[in-house]
């Protein structure tokens, strides 16, 4: 199990990259109803973000706020899983996404709430009920798209094939996460039931983000995420 | 009762209408509080939640599909509602109130 300050880093970065790539969607989604649901995702995963960072910071004890770790360190330093930092690619590729990290993310959630650590605790009691909507969202438009007309159903495929070769790196021991495999296994397979799509094949599954390992996407993510206290740090409005 | 020209041009790009209904607090009736788009129900629902619940306005929430509202036609207003304004006796008016008298 690893040490507090890893752990913190950890959560925070996956919600802080995910709740900016969400964010990218705003204004751009295919109904005004779609464009508020993802942006009010992204809110509530940048929320919890700033208070796993901010916990983070508070154990490293040398003064860096949940700003200062979020826009001012660099993309080797992040510790997000690699399947946060996928591009948003279509609708479809959006939602599958959501729906392999959202549900893994409630399980996790759920197990941290219970955890011996009253700080980690007290934000994923918080959290859980805020991504057990989001997997609930997810999940049902993974069943509307798979189960709909030929062309969701096949952007529906393609968007979970491009996703599932980082599911593994979810599970990576270090998080004392490999437990939660064989629930998120059944969530995943009864919904992709209902949406009569196939599991997607098995692939080698790509790890390396919490090593600081991470995809070409990361860089431009933070390129943008990060612009503004990097040319002008400290800035505030 | 919907026309021919839009029955017969399946399927739509637009998702139907519905209706949003919000209940403040315990004991309040729901509101109408506006319309979102979806294509189904649950779908209206979470469109509703996202849109109309995000600050804390609501503890509960009923969607209608807005085509199943029948609604007076603005014509009529006249037959209709304005028959009821020199009938000042429906109103009561005549009673006077104690003081302190809350909730009334």
């Amino acid at each position: 199990m690893a040490n507090l300050f890893d752990h913190a880093i950890r959560l925070g970065d996956d919600a802080l990259i995910l709740g900016q790539r969400l964010s990218e969607w705003c204004g751009h989604a295919p109904m005004l109803e779609v464009d508020l649901a993802l942006a009010n995702i992204a809110l509530d995963l940048i929320g919890q973000a700033t208070l796993f960072l901010k916990l983070a910071g508070d154990e490293e004890g040398k003064g860096r706020d949940a700003d200062a770790l979020a826009f001012r360190r660099d993309v080797l330093d992040f510790r997000n899983c690699l399947l946060v930092e996928q591009p948003n690619g279509d609708f479809a590729q959006t939602v599958a996404r959501q729906f392999l990290f959202s549900n893994w993310q409630e399980l996790l959630m759920m197990e941290i709430a219970q955890a011996p650590s009253p700080a980690l605790s007290a934000i994923a009691a918080k959290a859980v009920k805020e991504v057990a909507y989001h997997a609930r969202y997810a999940s049902e438009w993974v069943v509307r798209l798979g189960d709909g007309s030929e062309e969701s159903r096949r952007r529906m495929i393609a968007g979970l094939d491009w996703m599932w070769r980082f599911v593994d790196e979810l599970f990576d021991p270090v998080d004392g996460a490999p437990a939660l495999r064989t629930e998120w296994d059944a969530r995943i397979a009864g919904t992709l039931r209902a949406a009569s799509l196939d599991l997607p094949k098995a692939r080698r599954g790509v790890m390396g983000g919490r090593a600081g390992h991470h995809s070409e996407h990361l860089g431009h993510l933070l390129c943008e995420m990060q612009f503004l206290q990097r040319a002008y740090p400290g800035a505030s409005w | 009762m919907s026309d021919k020209d839009s029955s017969s041009q399946a399927p739509t790009k637009e998702w139907p209408l519905w209706e949003v209904f919000v209940r403040a607090r315990n004991g309040l009736s729901h509101k109408h509080a506006g319309s979102v788009h979806a294509a189904d129900a649950r779908m209206a629902l979470e469109a509703a939640r996202d849109t109309y619940t995000r600050r804390m306005e609501g503890v509960s929430i009923w969607v209608v599909p807005s085509s199943a509202i029948t609604a007076s036609d603005p014509g009529e207003a006249s037959a209709l509602f304005e028959p009821a304004a020199d009938k000042v006796y429906r109103h009561p008016t005549f009673y006077t109130v104690p003081e302190g008298v809350k909730n009334l």
